[in-house]
């Protein structure tokens, strides 16, 4: 998982497709990002914050009675206790810091389920930047709370209501805002998505979750585990966990949303400055993603992710929501850990495959994204509803 | 400056014709399929003085229109618009100025480069305008569009610096798209103060016809424009019109006042 290169290129996938308004943009945040990650002060800089302020390294833990249960030996890498309650924050801090070395006193920032836009709020807060937050109508329904927490953090929220009103068109809204104020703002993409060099930013941030693992595994297992697991919406905490663990003989899997597949269901196309595999029709309009986790609603996956999975590398499989809501309620009940939907999709897949697709007695990793809490009023619903 | 080499592309021919002959180009927008009488929309705007028509295909995520051409976009995806479909009605239909399609790249990528560089020559296409497609990615439809006999209409923007304004310029064919502001498709009370400075600057590596587009929205802004460049491309406030049910006579009426302001 090396350098993309200066046309940002995994295999046949990645790219950069925006109008030429942009491109200036892109090409400017690809400099000052090489330049920074290039400079050991900014690294410094970065791993301290995360460390002060964010709480890494986020421990790994080890799950003895669900493993008991499953009769394999489950590994969580922690992110849920990082600050903000996800892995979202090691990205923007990266980019809130690399915001100010451009001189830019704005960002902005997508979000679908409301953590990526509660980290980029955060960080904004620490970092004395404004910021703005696109949010689909749909979205700002299901996440409230996330809404209020923007708000609170000093963020403005705005409501898209465009196209389909969830995470998709809040990337649209996104890059057309950036489009108009590229001047003096930064867009701080949540995922290892969009155009070059985002994918390649977003994983260079993120690797720092697959790093800790590595070392975290090597400890209690004495090497890379069997198999490593991790959600994938547009795939960045499993880009950087993948990261940790490309080189070793661990089976690497990413687990999306069954009604957002666009690993499996997906075929090559072009949207959002990127070529990868996305959910779309004949003629090659963009299909979205549903599921009842809003943050692996996203109608494609990050570049990479496309690339890995051509190249037999990284596999991908999918989980329903009835078998996500199962996980969600078991890693409550057998270890005192509420998930967020998202990684509870990771969850689901373990918890169908433990025996069959993952043998007996293998150890597994799962990346814990994040944490449940802002998912409890909405399973709280569902499982009243009897689903 | 390029030399201009081989056979010329019928859009080039006839928009460098019209100006050499010392008058101002007008290229209304028009999203196909978002009224039924679509195609009697690009007649009437033909017969109105239009010089060429920008002919949008809807895509489902288009990154840079605003609320005006989304709506027309969703509007016509409602009405189950394909590529397939728009490109066979302008087959069967006689417009009488050339046209250029406009629309995203992954319509293009999906259909596939050649299939869809065919198809527009097969409908009659002269060019097309695919404003998510770089010059840094263009190769793949460039080879397609030669191969087809398809010209490709490429945008400079404020944003460009002066050596990517002369790399852009250099690859364009037909006419080269100036865009007035940093921002998305939409109306604007008053030009863009980047407006002017574009063309220039693009007219520097290039004798192709300019034409300015985003957010022109009044005859009288396209005259104050036109001083310096050679055209108008004009998009959301003709969609505002056709959205608001004023047919193929309403869109005439307008775009024979852009004709009228600037002049045979
Ligand atoms: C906790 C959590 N995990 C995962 C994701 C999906 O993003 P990615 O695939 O980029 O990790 C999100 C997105 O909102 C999230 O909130």
């Amino acid at each position: 998982m090396g350098d993309p290169g200066p046309t940002g290129r995994f295999g046949d996938f990645g790219g950069r497709y925006v109008p030429e308004s942009l491109m200036p943009a892109c090409l400017e945040l690809e400099v000052a990002f090489r330049e920074a990650w290039a400079d050991p002060e900014f690294h410094r800089h970065f791993e301290s914050i995360l460390a002060t302020y964010g709480g890494r390294p986020t421990p790994v833990t080890e799950c003895h009675r669900l493993s008991d249960r499953l009769g394999i030996r489950l590994l969580l890498k922690r992110e849920d206790l990082a600050h903000t309650g996800s892995h979202k924050l090691n990205n923007v801090i990266g980019q809130a810091l690399l915001t100010e070395r451009m001189g830019k006193p704005r960002m902005i920032a997508e979000t679908g389920a409301g953590q990526h836009g509660v980290a980029s709020a955060t960080a904004a807060a620490l970092f004395g930047l404004e910021c703005t937050v696109f949010m689909g109508e749909v979205d700002t329904q299901r996440q409230a709370l996330n809404v209020f927490r923007m708000e609170l953090l000093g963020a403005e929220v705005r409501t898209v209501t465009s196209g389909s009103r969830t995470l998709k068109d809040a990337v649209n809204e996104a890059l057309r805002e950036w489009v108009a104020t590229v001047e003096d703002t930064h867009y701080c993409l949540g995922s290892v998505m969009g155009p070059h060099p985002f994918p390649y930013m977003v994983r260079e941030f993120q690797r720092i979750v697959g790093t800790e693992a590595r070392a975290q595994c090597e400890a209690l297992l004495g090497g890379a585990p069997d198999v490593v697991v991790a959600c994938v919406g547009g795939g960045s905490n499993a880009i950087g966990t993948f990261s940790g663990f490309v080189d070793t003989g661990a089976r690497l899997v990413g687990v999306e949303a069954a009604g957002g597949a666009a690993a499996t269901n997906g075929v090559p196309g072009v949207v959002h400055g990127m070529k990868s595999r996305l959910l779309q029709d004949e003629d090659g309009q963009i299909l979205e993603a549903l599921s009842i986790s809003a943050g692996l609603d996203s109608p494609g996956i990050g570049p990479e992710h496309a690339h890995l999975g051509a190249i037999g590398r990284a596999e991908y499989r999918s989980a329903t929501d009835e078998e996500v809501l199962g996980a969600f309620s078991a890693l409550a009940e057998t270890e005192g850990i509420i998930p967020a939907l998202e990684p509870a999709h990771g969850l689901a897949w373990i918890i169908a495959e433990a025996g069959r697709d993952i043998p007996a007695g293998s150890s597994v990793l799962l990346t814990l994204s994040g944490r449940g809490d802002k998912d409890v009023a909405q399973v709280r619903e569902l499982l009243a509803g009897g689903r | 400056m390029p030399e201009v080499t081989g056979e010329l592309g019928a859009m080039e021919r006839s928009l460098r014709a019209r100006r050499d002959a010392g008058s101002k180009l007008v290229v209304p927008y028009v999203m196909a399929g978002m009224v039924p009488e679509w195609i009697e929309v690009l007649q009437a705007v033909a017969s109105a003085g239009a010089d060429a028509i920008e002919v949008g295909l809807p895509f489902s995520d288009p990154m840079i229109d605003g609320p005006v051409i989304q709506a027309a976009g969703l509007a016509s995806l409602g009405r189950a618009t394909t590529v397939h479909g728009v490109l066979d009605a302008l087959a069967g239909a006689e417009i009488g100025v050339p046209l250029v399609v406009m629309t995203y790249y992954n319509l293009v990528f999906r259909t596939g480069h050649r299939r869809f560089a065919a198809s527009l020559r097969e409908s009659g296409v002269a060019a097309a305008l695919i404003p998510d497609l770089s010059i840094e990615e263009l190769d793949p439809w460039a080879a397609a569009a030669a191969w087809g006999g398809v010209e490709t209409v490429l945008m400079v923007a404020p944003s460009s610096p002066q050596a990517r304004v002369a790399a852009i310029v250099a690859r364009a064919q037909g006419f080269v798209y100036a865009v007035a502001r940093m921002g998305v498709t939409g109306e604007r009370r008053a030009l863009g103060a980047d407006a002017l400075a574009v063309v220039r600057r693009a007219r520097e590596g290039t004798d192709l016809p300019i034409c300015v587009g985003i957010g022109i929205s009044t005859p009288e802004q396209a005259a104050e424009v036109c001083e310096v460049a050679d055209g108008v491309a004009v998009g959301s406030a003709l969609v505002r019109r056709l959205l608001d049910g004023e047919g193929p006579e309403g869109a005439a009426r307008f775009v024979a006042r852009f004709r009228e302001a600037l002049g045979p």
